[in-house]
């Protein structure tokens, strides 16, 4: 059954010309003797590509067939990463769909995998995530301050800013819906 | 949670006192004005067994029968039956209508007055507006989110045909196209409409007439006008439809449409037509947003603000 029109709501998933989007903003508006338009904008799930649309009243709006799937990091091959899902079948998630999220990736971390038939197109990684700093400029061991940063390299090279007093070696914790800083992990 | 003991809703409560003070003034103003006027305030039902029937206007069921989506077919009964001014202030129900500036519970003004038209309708909704600004925030600026609308000066009267001519470049009034009419009405004509005057669109299609009377001169026009103050509908006026035939084929074909929407058609309420039949004075009325004026003077740009539970 499809979404009628004035089931449309902020936060909606819903489909439009086959695509997966997402309703960011709506406003419900209506002339006294007139009939009602629901205004959405809608977020494309996989580019973020933007546009609005007016839907009335008899108008109806049709579900994305989505899925969620429980998976495990298995390895990276070419420009796929690939996970094992509860059945121990292989997943492929395409790197374009991780972006920075494959640098906070670890070997059998479980995580959520968002399928719009049958493709995948979003990832839900453990919010955060430990790693040890590669490389960074010698820290200021003494400057305790948090608000003063420096660029950090993780494994795979992914650059994060870090407050001065840490150092190469060292692990921190990162939040992976961000992909930033949240604390020193000491030992 | 049991709500008394959630600190965050008495909070939120406590924060609306101000805005709900300035609706209490506006009620009072209101109440004030009709009265010294020689209006009678009156009550009538809100459970209903035959709502208005509108094209767009749902209403809400309750048991065998409907919430009041106005309380526009009684107070007609009471003018045929020879009261000549008549307000009400109350409750009126529409479903599915919420949101910023819509809620599908909410307080309706509608006031009748026998021996004028809609022109003399804008006239006691000038003097009324005016009062309510006085008695609610002082002065003659309502201090709207959009900024401030001087209720003092002249009001802008625009028609229908020249402002979608101008605005939207076609004239609803020589072929109304409803679905066009509405979607430009929201994108191209009400944003266009002057913020620091309250603003009237006058002499809609006849295919938008609902209860108004259509002008004798041209028939392609009705006698109706919409008041929007701070780009926000606050007030819808008519010449009434007094004609007993008239009224009875536009249920009819509203019925019909209702019909093929697929919406529920509501029976035709006997006691309305005969009460036209047996006579009817030439009249004018209006209904106006209780809660969308008290929150335009409350400064705010929702609903929100002014209805302590929404």
């Amino acid at each position: 059954m499809p979404y009628n029109a004035a089931d449309l709501r902020k936060g909606l998933k819903v489909e439009v010309d086959g695509q997966p989007y997402l309703i960011t903003e709506f406003s419900f508006y209506k002339p006294g003797k007139g009939a009602a338009i629901y205004n959405c904008r809608i977020k494309h799930m996989v580019t973020g590509g933007t546009q609005t649309k007016a839907y009335r009243s008899n108008d109806t709006i049709d579900k994305p067939e989505l899925e969620e799937k429980n998976v495990t990091y298995s390895y990276a091959k070419d420009d796929q990463f690939i996970f094992t899902d509860e059945n121990f079948e292989e997943v492929s998630v395409p790197t374009a769909i991780l972006g920075d999220k494959q640098y906070f990736l670890q070997d059998n971390v479980e995580c959520m995998v968002l399928f719009h038939r049958g493709q995948p197109i979003d990832i839900t990684l453990p919010n955060f995530v430990i790693k040890t700093i590669l490389e960074t400029e010698p820290g200021a061991r003494g400057n305790t301050a948090t608000n003063v940063l420096k660029p950090a390299k993780i494994e795979g090279g992914y650059e994060i800013a870090v407050p001065l007093f840490c150092v190469q070696g060292e692990k921190i914790k990162i939040d992976t819906r961000t992909g930033t800083f949240v604390e020193r992990v000491l030992k | 949670m049991d709500p008394a003991s959630d600190p965050g809703e008495r909070e939120a409560l406590a924060a609306k006192r101000p805005a709900l003070e300035c609706r209490a003034r506006l009620l009072a103003s209101i109440r004030s004005f009709f009265t010294a006027r020689g209006f009678l305030e009156i009550e009538t039902p809100v459970r209903v067994a035959t709502p208005a029937l509108e094209l767009h206007i749902d209403a809400e069921p309750s048991g065998s029968a409907w919430l009041r989506t106005s309380p526009e077919l009684h107070m007609k009964r009471l003018l045929a039956a020879g009261y000549t001014r008549l307000f009400q202030m109350g409750p009126c129900f529409r479903m599915g209508e919420c949101g910023r500036l819509h809620h599908p519970e909410y307080t309706m003004l509608e006031w009748y007055r026998t021996g004028t038209d809609s022109r003399g309708i804008l006239e006691d909704t000038q003097a009324l507006l005016r009062q309510a600004v006085r008695d609610t925030v002082g002065g003659d600026v309502i201090p709207a989110r959009t900024g401030p609308v001087a209720v003092g000066g002249e009001w802008p009267v625009i028609t229908v045909s020249d402002a979608f001519t101008r605005f939207a470049g076609w004239d609803p009034v020589a072929a109304y196209e409803a679905d066009r009419f509405e979607l430009d009405l929201m994108r191209k004509v009400e944003p266009a409409l002057p913020l620091d005057r309250p603003c009237v669109l006058a002499g809609y299609p006849a295919a938008a007439a609902a209860l108004s009377r259509l002008d004798p001169a041209d028939p392609r026009v009705a006698e109706r006008w919409e008041l929007y103050v701070g780009g926000v509908e606050l007030a819808n006026a008519y010449t009434e439809l007094t004609d007993a035939t008239e009224q009875e084929n536009r249920f009819r074909e509203c019925a019909e449409a209702r019909r093929q929407l697929g919406k529920p058609v509501y029976p035709v309420d006997p006691d309305f037509l005969s009460a036209l039949k047996s006579g009817m004075p030439a009249c004018g009325g209006a209904a106006l947003g209780v809660d969308r004026l008290a929150m335009l003077l409350a400064g705010a740009d929702s609903l929100d603000a002014v209805m302590a539970f929404r």
